[in-house]
């Protein structure tokens, strides 16, 4: 029992965290706001060079080999710089349904194209008709009754809608489903989405936390430095309980998500709720951030000029891809009360299990 | 980053398991906050001091187990499922006993540990003053040293288990020309000096278990002093990261509580009864939280144990679990309807358990070890930087 990262999982993140802000300064994040596809190569292949989009690529396809609890330290990053590319679908969700699918000549084509930075990849989500990164995808994972299937880019009828978060990029998709495209059926398709949903969520989880962590961040600076009554505003417990209040939600966050992490990576019988609670918690703390910070920022949070909407926006709509929090809800409460999950599956210590 | 059980622990798990379950009183004992109750609950330590299991991560020598931090959580979890009593002397092994591990001369050391890990010595704390709640800088009482004694002359206030317990530690002001955190002595008084009157105070739950303490010239030796004289604040600090951190409140507590209230829910559907259908998600929030206090207490513990220390975080867990608690109980009361009311006992209230009870105890969980505002204000200034003043 460690409940402990390692120095060289703190040494990525702290590479991404490097490289993030010194590459995605919210300049960056609003550039891209302007651009036609809202999606930038360039930086794709800069990111690709350390190794992000194919963190979980094994090395014999040129990635880094790493799991999930790599990766959810990265994406916490990813979250703090409101990085608005396809990390979620293509490293955190494609990468692992790939080499899971049992399609190896699939996986031998893209995976090392994913690592390169050379290929982006959109998966559906089973909770919502919305798939994120279509329009740039050059594959796409997707469903049509009892079957996956992965569609070229072309091949696909792509609708773009429109988000509240400029950053986000969604449409809804029609394709015809093709025999030879066909990755999964049935059971098996069921478990990929499955997956793929806990995978989804989890990176989501984890961008909340680094959203969270940057919301309280700009709300401290600025109720450091902004005086009213001769005094700096910060100074008020009026308003530092409102900021502490976030930090103790985030803080237990962060160890539900670290845990599903972990369950993720090692696939375990509980990981499905322990998704759930991590995207519940993270959630939370997230959106009462993004409220807490807009408060203490006054008139001025509520400009679009001043960036705190980036990472409120961020926050809003993160709560609601892969499972919003109404949804991941029920699943939880599910498995507590109608005993979808058998008791002793789930609970991370015997204390709780029924056969305790 | 390894959340599975190693061999070792698991077989652990297992001896304390089948311990608890030969040994645990099958009657409830009495509470510990009446004079038999109290008692009753010594008896039960000195049992389990007998069994080896009173100090779980204690050296051995002091009259501990000698095993480590991840093995008192796996013995706590043990200890709750078991339904075993509460700990009489919380106070002393959970608090002081890691301060004087810390901080205490060897003859210290020696002269206390094993008295407090077989509960022969119960412990009562002295923080509080009418004047010096949540600004315990304040202090007044004072210790003034007169060859090898101090001179013990004021008041101390709430001083939980004062009304039974044998000795009290505390913060006394040495440096009678000092002012606020500085010149303050942490010191060891027997309760049985002559010149201290302990007048007991009636709870909320309407027995006398907490005390006042006066103290009219009562000379305690210097020996009693713990770490420097005049940094007993430095002392009273770690004493406190150990109350709000990590010792005083074990997750087992909150994981049974929220397991009985996910059991009382299931309970209070089957049979009928209406419950309000929000319930539902407070009641799997409230186990979801009590998994994340599970899970960030085992962060606390791996961090510990590769040598890390407990700071100012300690602030972020004593509003979790207090406010988890209170919310655990407020929900229970929910599920039972017109029978919150009701003690344990009357005809009507069939199997209420033990909710009102815990609920009126957990009310007092955001006021003691610092309360809630002064945590707040210590995450916000301590913690995230925001300015004092």
């Amino acid at each position: 029992m460690e409940f402990n990262f390692t120095e060289d999982q703190r040494l990525l993140q702290e590479t991404a965290r490097d490289f993030l802000q010194g590459e995605c300064p919210v300049e960056f994040v609003r550039a891209q706001w302007q651009t036609e596809t809202g999606r930038s190569p360039e930086f794709w292949a800069k990111f690709a060079e350390i190794g992000v989009p194919g963190l979980l690529v094994p090395e014999e396809h040129g990635g880094l080999g790493m799991n999930e609890i790599d990766l959810v330290l990265v994406m916490v990053e990813v979250g703090r710089a409101a990085l608005a590319e396809p990390v979620v679908p293509t490293a955190a969700v494609a990468v692992p349904l790939l080499l899971e699918c049992g399609h190896e000549a699939l996986a031998a084509e893209w995976l090392p194209k994913i690592a390169a930075g050379e290929a982006l990849v959109a998966v559906a989500q089973p909770t919502s008709p919305l798939v994120p990164e279509a329009e740039v995808a050059d594959l796409l994972i997707l469903r049509s009754g009892e079957a996956l299937y992965a569609v070229p880019k072309g091949e696909a009828r792509i609708t773009p809608q429109k988000s509240n978060d400029p950053s986000q990029k969604l449409a809804t998709v029609e394709f015809d489903p093709k025999p030879a495209q066909q990755i999964a059926s049935g059971a098996d398709a069921d478990r990929l989405e499955a997956a793929a949903l806990d995978r989804g969520a989890l990176a989501c989880a984890a961008q909340q936390l680094g959203a969270c962590d940057q919301l309280i961040a700009m709300s401290v600076d600025y109720t450091s430095e902004r005086k009213q009554f001769g005094v700096p505003i910060g100074s008020f417990q009026a308003v530092k309980h409102q900021v502490a209040d976030v930090k103790v939600k985030l803080e237990y966050a962060r160890s539900l998500v670290e845990r599903a992490a972990h369950s993720v990576a090692r696939n375990t019988t509980s990981r499905s709720i322990d998704v759930s609670m991590a995207k519940i918690a993270a959630g939370e703390a997230a959106l009462e951030a993004a409220t807490t910070s807009l408060q203490v920022h006054g008139a001025l949070g509520y400009t679009w000029e001043q960036d705190l909407h980036v990472w409120m926006r961020r926050a809003w709509t993160l709560d609601l891809a892969w499972g919003e929090t109404a949804w991941h809800r029920e699943r939880l409460a599910g498995a507590l009360f109608e005993d979808s999950l058998p008791a002793e599956s789930f609970g991370f210590t015997p204390l709780f299990s029924a056969a305790g | 980053m390894d959340l599975t059980y190693t061999p070792e622990q698991e077989a652990f798990r297992k001896e304390a398991r089948s311990w608890l379950e030969a040994n645990t009183p099958k009657q409830k004992l009495p509470s510990f906050d009446t004079k038999e109750g109290f008692e009753a609950h010594r008896e039960w330590e000195k049992k389990l001091h007998a069994g080896g299991f009173a100090m779980v991560p204690w050296p051995v020598e002091y009259g501990g187990r000698g095993a480590n931090l991840l093995e008192w959580l796996i013995f706590e979890e043990e200890y709750y499922r078991a339904g075993a009593p509460g700990r009489v002397n919380q106070n002393g092994i959970f608090l002081l006993g890691p301060t004087i591990m810390e901080v205490g001369t060897p003859e210290q050391k020696a002269r206390f540990l094993p008295k407090m890990a077989s509960s022969e010595e119960v412990w009562a704390q002295g923080w509080s003053e009418p004047n010096a709640g949540s600004d315990m800088a304040n202090i007044q009482a004072t210790a003034i040293k007169d060859g090898d004694h101090f001179v013990i002359n004021g008041q101390k206030t709430w001083a939980s288990r004062g009304a039974f317990a044998h000795w009290l530690f505390g913060m006394f002001r040495s440096d009678p020309d000092s002012t606020r955190h500085k010149g303050l002595t942490f010191i060891l008084v027997p309760l049985d000096t002559p010149g201290i009157t302990v007048r007991p105070i009636e709870k909320l739950n309407n027995k006398k278990a907490f005390a006042e303490v006066f103290f009219d010239d009562a000379r305690v030796p210097v020996e009693h002093q713990l770490g420097e004289e005049g940094k007993g604040w430095d002392v009273a600090m770690a004493t406190a990261g150990f109350e709000r951190g990590l010792m005083l409140r074990s997750p087992a507590r909150f994981q049974d509580t929220a397991r009985k209230l996910v059991e009382l829910y299931k309970k209070t559907v089957a049979s009928g009864a209406y419950v309000a259908p929000e319930l539902r998600n407070t009641v799997a929030k409230c186990w979801m939280d009590a998994e994340a206090y599970t899970l960030n207490t085992y962060q606390t513990v791996s961090r510990l144990l590769a040598g890390g220390k407990i700071g100012a975080e300690a602030s972020l867990n004593k509003i979790f679990w207090s406010e988890l608690d209170t919310k655990m109980h407020e929900t229970a009361l929910r599920l039972l309807g017109y029978r919150a009311e009701l003690l344990p006992g009357s005809p009507a209230a069939g199997d209420v358990g033990e909710w009102l009870d815990g609920y009126i105890f957990a009310l007092a969980g955001p006021i003691y070890a610092g309360t809630n505002e002064i945590q707040r204000n210590i995450i916000a200034e301590r913690i995230l930087g925001m300015p004092r003043k």
